[in-house]
């Protein structure tokens, strides 16, 4: 067995910025937003990732501003601590350490030091319960402080956390669970509740959704899984509370938000239009319309000159009081379920894999960004529960990225289904794909499998689909068409004994295609189109095919739903080992022999990583993760590390990304590999008076190189002329103008400051 | 329970009439009603909405306001005529002219002495309530346009009155206008179009709120004369308000059919700056709402959909019950069909005509359910238009099928019916005795001989009727003597023997027939009589109240038998109680004397004396149940009351002598299509 410790799933890249509302700095200059373990800091002027704050162990839950320093934020994480952060320079001031999940936190101005939490009570994972307490935050000057002082305040809590709001200056905190609205009142250490009923005879259902409270009035917003907004009133009497209903959305009201004035309510669903209604005139309202996924959480700076919204699509729109879009920052798209596999586009290394619907995204994962959308089935996508829409389920990449086929299809739950195979061109003048060819009958069932030719000369694509037979498509084979285009067409039928393919592969050398018919492989010549041989296995349904690669490239791995692992070798056609383990997914690394294999057993999914020659795994990562895994890809690294540890070397070339059935998108990290990250983000220092923007990036080199071309011309003895000359200009403009002592003494100071640095130097060598 | 070869009848077409305006008096808990066509209805709010009087309208006077003073009704119409109603004899006291043009509105101060009525001519006429009669006294400053609204301040002293374009406020003692408040007009189209102030409520506070045609609600300052808020409600009209007696809640009712309440709450909370918010809003009409008032619990709307809707605030009613659920009152509490129970002829009352109808005859038998051949389709016998301009107010046809009668405010006309294979005719009986001038309520005795007629003096007249004609026999009258003071007489129930009669004052007597003399007295219970009956054979009076109580009252032993004391004992099922219509009659099967048959408009029942009473735990509605149980179990299974939900909106039902069944029914789907086309409104994904 290897060592495993060493090496650590983590997310990277790609994590979901929409999981908790996102906040605006109070000067309108930055966003903030969790994602994964990470705080990340955006700009609202250029879109632009700033830097992230990173320490957390575990997904952030969490965020808000200080309300004692409005330069501070709070950030609490599954890992069991909050984290108190200067979000400007990127500083972790302090951590407590609570114990226990957090899942999401509030702060109120009228209750410093104390922080609100929801926390999971009971372990029971049938009925998560949650519960919501208080925090008194220990004064402490140490780094990481534990708090201990925890009052529970109410358990019922929903697992929403938008269900929670502080009301009007901190007097009460309102919550809702189901069909129950509490509201707690600090002073009285009450709690009011008032109930709906499930539904009514109209079929409304009243279930709560989200809470917003009114900045100045005692006045709650509730949003409700039919789509209706209800403003209560009066919720200090058990019965003469009241409320008024407005009904627009026509589906459920996913977040609500008050102006910090007060003079407007937000209110967001899964229309993805945003919808501001006057407070008071209730039927005035305006529209923001077609922002796209549905919206999710907002959020409003405390100017009010600006509103967040982030949305189902993994993207945050900042949009200004006007109602005007001026901002969107785009994070990995992550649908319901990725029909098509996880690939790399060879040409920009970015990972492409389903976007938006009908589109294929390109997300560098280097630089954590989305790239592009590009649009396959280029029809109107409908926001709207049950209607039946072209989503693309297969694309595949070939060697040299020139080349990209997708397959669409509509129609998986009705029996007529309806597809396409569209074959796209690389086109280096506007550099993006651009539409050759489309089939609109490649087959006559659905497209189970499709892959590239890998060899450089002739690009080939083979299709397999459920009407048992694989077709091989070619460039221009057609004759009498004389344009200068070259259109797409089929080259060769194949089919075996009637039965449906399962698979299909081309060997390294795209001297060999294997294609998979339920329990055979057969294997053909791509040249001459002549069934080589056919490889029987014990029974079992074949489900992944793969070559090996460089050295390996003689062997041929196939798993089968019969959870055997096996491996051909192709020059004596005979079966060179296998072994019983479930592979849900197999993936070979393109740039080495290692072959990854995820099996999942009991709950959990493990990963094996072999060569092909040998049936001892190189490495083996028990419990990665608790769901299946169906989709992974090795990425090239840019610099390759040179670890020579057994176990992390198969990470040296490639790194293995994969997609749990959470849609998380999980990578292995090396301990080298963090060490080397952490050093570069501890030497990281902004000057704090200017945004790290690209444009400053750029400067900052220019002005680094400058100083390193003064340091190398000049003596040693111009440095301290710098440093105190700067010194004496920072306390200057740093202290605040109320406590800066008298002009005239300041500006004797001033002038003292550049004439003491001469007598410095002076002074220096008469010593 | 029994087979029953039932006549369902969809021929009456009965239209009741649109709600033209409310008033709700707080002290004796009552509202009263008026409708398009003139007529006004009292409702005990506290008595489960009963409708207690009817006063019958007349052609050509529509009501355009009512108001209480003190436990005096008084309505205005178009006529230009204040009306004042006697209540105890359900019919107009007196008119007075105002010579003003048609009358918009009325309002009475609290204090009970004025009332004040806007006027077509632009003037505000006060008149003095004096002890009998009302008094002209004077004029206030008379305004250009017309007066639609009026409110009196809660002192007295001002009057706020609604016109075109304005708003005008009064002081009372002068006379002469203090503050003109101008209402906007729409933008758009609508800019051109007079805004018209529909309502204007006056608070004791000083501030004026006011509904108007352009979809507002507008509150205003009477000092300062300026607008405080408004509140854009709709985008048709608003045509009513009303506000609560501790004017903490307003409710405004617009011409889509919604009812909008606002609210005086303190914006944050334990401080006392209060606001009025708009808060919930409740969509019970098709139509236009033309009156809405907010009494104690509950807020009342009415208008063009002719139904009366009490809608409950639940934050103000103590414990939630039948009596205060949502209540929807379609149809009169009375019955508008009387039935030849002999002769197959049914008589339909409409407010200005009678229709005679024979039954159809139907052929074969079928199973239980299942519809039968019909031999011969009903036929219409005899249209009887009324004379002069009163409208009906009870008929009866006899029996036998001979005889028919009806009332009006002011004559009674007795007509013979000759039928001879196809050929009808009728005449009139003159020389009518003098008590027969005008009667509450008419009912023929069994065989056809007598004519009983409740005057309005709480007695009822006897007359024997022949073929010569009729013949003044007696009074019926209660034996306490000091009950000068009449009242209205709801019900004689006539059984050869006995008759017994229930008046509005929750009495019933019972008189014996042949010695003419009062027999004795039920016990009065707090709710109202709405239906009775009195067994062939045990002579056992059936009463059914208001509040879905039973009584079984035994006229020999002059007590009440032993199936009631055991009823009261154990008390009604839950699902029995929350029904929300009163039962309308009782009748009894001669073929199974256990028997009793009982309906309101929603279904029909019988009860089995024979059979033990069901409790709350026990399933009330097992027809369905008993259906599935073998022969053996059901009588185990089975309880007193057996319901039948097949008919709905039924107006009557009446046992015929040939042991069938006529139900009238008068879908509301039916009603709902005579009515005029509502306000257009965009629906949602439509």
């Amino acid at each position: 067995m290897v060592e495993t410790s060493d090496i650590r799933v983590v997310r990277c890249g790609g994590s979901k910025v929409n999981l908790t509302p996102p906040i605006i700095s109070s000067d309108s200059r930055f966003v903030l937003c969790t994602s994964g373990d990470l705080v990340k800091v955006y700009s609202t002027r250029t879109e632009e990732w700033l830097h992230s704050l990173q320490g957390h162990t575990n997904q952030v839950t969490g965020i808000t501003l200080n309300p004692a320093n409005h330069l501070q934020v709070y950030s609490c994480s599954v890992d069991g601590t909050v984290k108190l952060w200067d979000f400007i320079d990127g500083i972790l001031i302090k951590t407590f350490v609570i114990g226990c999940p957090l899942f999401a936190i509030y702060v109120s101005e009228k209750h410093t030091g104390v922080l609100f939490l929801h926390v999971s009570m009971a372990t029971d994972s049938k009925n998560e319960c949650f519960q919501l307490v208080s925090v008194h935050l220990p004064k402490s000057a140490e780094q990481e402080v534990e708090a201990k002082e925890m009052s529970a305040v109410s358990s019922h809590i929903s697992k929403n956390p938008s269900c929670t709001a502080f009301g009007r200056g901190g007097e009460y905190i309102a919550f809702a669970r189901h069909l129950q609205l509490n509201v707690y009142f600090f002073r009285k250490q009450k709690t009011y509740s008032f109930s709906l009923k499930a539904t009514d005879k109209k079929g409304a259902k009243n279930a709560f959704t989200c809470i917003a409270c009114h900045p100045t009035d005692d006045c709650i917003a509730t949003g409700h899984e039919d789509g209706k907004i209800r403003l209560w009133r009066n919720f200090i009497h058990k019965k003469e509370y009241t409320y008024s209903t407005q009904h627009w959305h026509h589906n459920a009201v996913n977040t609500l938000c008050f102006t910090p004035e007060g003079t407007h309510l937000l209110s967001g669903g899964i229309e993805s239009v945003l919808v501001q209604w006057q407070y008071g005139a209730d039927n005035r309202k305006e529209f923001l319309p077609r922002l796209g996924g549905s919206i999710l959480h907002i959020s409003a700076s405390s100017d009010g000159q600006l509103f967040c919204t982030s949305h189902s699509d993994n993207k945050i729109t900042v949009i200004e009081s006007s109602f005007k879009v001026c901002g969107v920052i785009q994070g990995l798209v992550k649908g319901d379920a990725v029909l098509t596999d996880l690939m790399i586009d060879p040409r920009s290394k970015a990972l492409v894999l389903n976007g938006k619907p009908g589109h294929l995204q390109f997300y560098s994962l280097l630089r954590d960004k989305h790239l592009y959308n590009l649009d396959i089935v280029q029809q109107e996508y409908i926001y709207e529960a049950g209607l039946d829409q072209f989503e693309v389920v297969k694309a595949a990449f070939d060697i040299k990225g020139s080349w990209l086929a997708t397959v669409e299809e509509r129609g998986k739950k009705s029996s007529d289904l309806e597809f396409f195979l569209k074959l796209w061109a690389f086109d280096e003048r506007t550099q993006s794909f651009v539409l050759n060819t489309t089939i609109t009958a490649a087959h006559t069932d659905r497209i189970i499998s499709m892959c590239f030719s890998s060899s450089e000369e002739t690009t080939m694509l083979v299709t397999a689909a459920e009407d048992s037979q694989f077709k091989a498509w070619c460039q221009g084979a057609d004759a009498d068409t004389q344009q200068d285009q070259n259109f797409w067409s089929c080259d060769f039928v194949g089919s075996y004994h009637k039965l449906n393919p399962t698979n299909c592969s081309f060997s390294a050398d795209s001297s060999l295609l294997a294609v998979s018919f339920q329990e055979v492989i057969t294997i053909w010549s791509p040249d001459t189109w002549e069934m080589l041989t056919t490889l029987c296995q014990p029974p079992g349904v074949i489900r992944d095919l793969c070559f090996g690669r460089l050295s390996c490239s003689k062997y041929l791995l196939g798993t089968t739903t019969k959870n055997l692992l096996c491996c051909w070798n192709l020059l004596t056609c005979e079966l060179e080992w296998s072994t019983s383990v479930d592979v849900s997914k197999l993936q070979p690394d393109p740039f080495s022999e290692n072959v990854a294999a995820f099996s999942y057993q009991s709950k959990h999914t493990d990963l094996f990583v072999f060569k092909p020659s040998e049936p001892r795994p190189l490495f083996t990562n028990k419990n990665v993760c608790s769901e299946k895994v169906h989709r992974a890809v090795f990425v090239p690294r840019e610099e390759p590390l040179n670890s020579c540890d057994e176990s992390t070397q198969w990470l040296n070339r490639s790194q293995l990304y994969f997609l749990t059935q959470n849609m998380d998108l999980l990578t292995f990290s090396t301990a080298t590999e963090e060490d080397r990250m952490l050093s570069s983000s501890k030497q990281l220092v902004i000057d704090d008076s200017v945004a790290v923007t690209p444009f400053y990036l750029l400067l900052g080199k220019h002005r680094q190189q400058q100083q390193k071309l003064n340091t190398q011309s000049h003596p040693v003895s111009d440095k301290p002329q710098q440093t105190q000359g700067s010194v004496t200009i920072k306390e200057l403009l740093h202290t605040p103008a109320h406590v800066l002592p008298a002009a005239s003494v300041l500006c004797s100071m001033f002038v003292n400051s550049f004439l003491i640095s001469n007598t410095g130097v002076q002074q220096d060598p008469l010593r | 329970m029994g087979e029953f070869k039932v006549h369902r009848v969809r021929f009456f077409d009965y239209m009741p009439s649109g709600i033209r305006a409310l008033a709700f008096n707080r002290d004796i808990e009552r509202i009263a009603v008026a409708r398009m066509d003139g007529s006004v209805e009292v409702f005990h709010c506290s008595d489960r909405f009963f409708q207690e009087k009817i006063i019958p309208g007349r052609e050509q006077c529509g009501i355009e306001g009512l108001s209480w003073v003190g436990e005096r009704l008084f309505s205005a119409g178009l006529n230009g005529g204040i009306t004042e109603y006697d209540l105890t004899n359900q019919k107009v006291k007196y008119t007075v002219d105002a010579y003003g043009g048609p009358i918009w509105t009325i309002a009475g101060n609290q204090q009970g002495t004025h009332l004040a009525v806007g006027c077509e001519d632009g003037t505000v006429k006060l008149f003095e309530v004096n002890e009998d009669k009302i008094q002209f006294e004077r004029n206030l400053d008379r305004q250009k346009s017309r007066i639609i609204s009026l409110s009196w301040h809660p002192s007295g002293s001002k009057i706020a009155a609604g016109m075109m374009d304005m708003i005008q406020i009064f002081n009372v003692e002068t006379g002469h206008s203090v503050h003109r408040l101008l209402a906007d007009r729409g933008v758009g189209t609508s800019r051109s179009k007079e805004c018209v102030v529909w309502s204007v409520v006056y608070l004791s506070d000083g501030t004026i709120i006011s509904g108007d045609s352009v979809g507002m609600v507008k509150l205003w300052d009477d000092q300062t004369g300026t607008l405080i808020k408004s509140h854009n409600v709709t985008k048709c009209d608003v045509l009513a308000l009303s506000v609560s007696q501790n004017e903490d809640s307003l409710v405004a009712g617009t011409s889509e059919g919604t009812v909008v309440q606002f609210q005086f709450i303190s914006m944050v909370l334990g401080k006392d700056d209060k606001e009025w918010v708009r808060t919930r809003t409740f969509k019970n009409h098709t139509h236009d709402i033309r009156a809405v008032a907010e009494i104690t619990t509950a807020v009342v709307s009415g208008g063009m959909d002719a139904q009366l809707v009490v809608r409950p605030l639940l934050d103000k009613v103590e414990v939630r019950s039948a009596a205060s659920a949502l209540r929807k009152i379609h149809f009169p509490h009375r019955r508008l069909v009387s039935c030849a129970r002999k002769s197959g002829l049914m008589l339909f009352q409409y407010p200005g005509h009678l229709e005679l109808w024979r039954l159809g005859e139907s052929e074969g038998k079928g199973m239980p359910g299942s519809s039968l051949f019909v031999k011969r389709n009903p036929e219409k016998l005899l249209h009887l238009k009324v004379k002069g301009e009163d409208h009906i107010r009870c008929s009866a046809v006899s029996p036998c099928g001979e005889w028919i009668v009806y009332s009006t405010a002011s004559s009674l006309r007795l007509y013979r019916l000759h039928c001879d294979n196809n050929n009808v005719s009728i005449t009139k009986i003159s020389k009518l005795p003098m008590v027969l001038s005008s009667a509450n309520q008419l009912c023929f005795s069994s065989d056809s001989s007598h004519l009983f007629s409740a005057s309005t003096q709480s007695s009822v007249h006897l007359v024997s009727l022949s073929q010569s004609g009729c013949k003044f026999v007696g009074t019926l009258k209660p034996k306490s003597g000091e009950r000068t003071i009449g009242f209205g007489v709801l019900h004689i129930i006539e059984d050869g023997k006995w008759l017994a009669s229930a008046n509005s004052d929750h009495e019933v007597h019972i008189y014996n027939l042949q010695t003419r003399k009062a027999h004795c007295t039920v016990p009065v219970y707090s709710s109202a009589v709405t239906a009775m009956g009195i067994h062939p054979t045990t002579n056992c009076l059936f009463m059914m109240y208001a509040d879905q109580q039973m009584c079984e009252y035994s006229i020999e032993q002059k007590q009440y038998t032993d199936w009631s004391r055991m009823v009261q004992r154990k008390g009604l099922h839950r699902f029995w109680m929350e029904r929300d219509t009163p039962c309308l009659n009782v009748m009894f099967n001669p073929q199974h004397p256990s028997h009793v048959i009982l309906h309101d408009t929603y279904m029909l029942c019988i009860i089995d004396q024979s059979l033990p009473l069901p409790d709350d735990k026990t399933q009330f509605y097992n027809q369905l149940t008993l259906k599935s149980l073998p022969e053996e179990q059901r009588k185990s299974h089975s309880h007193a009351f057996k319901v039948c939900k097949t008919f709905k909106d039924i107006l009557c039902v009446e046992l015929m002598s040939d042991q069938s069944l006529v139900v009238v029914e008068r879908p509301l789907e039916d009603v709902a299509s005579q009515l005029p086309a509502p306000i257009k409104q965009k629906k949602f994904a439509t």
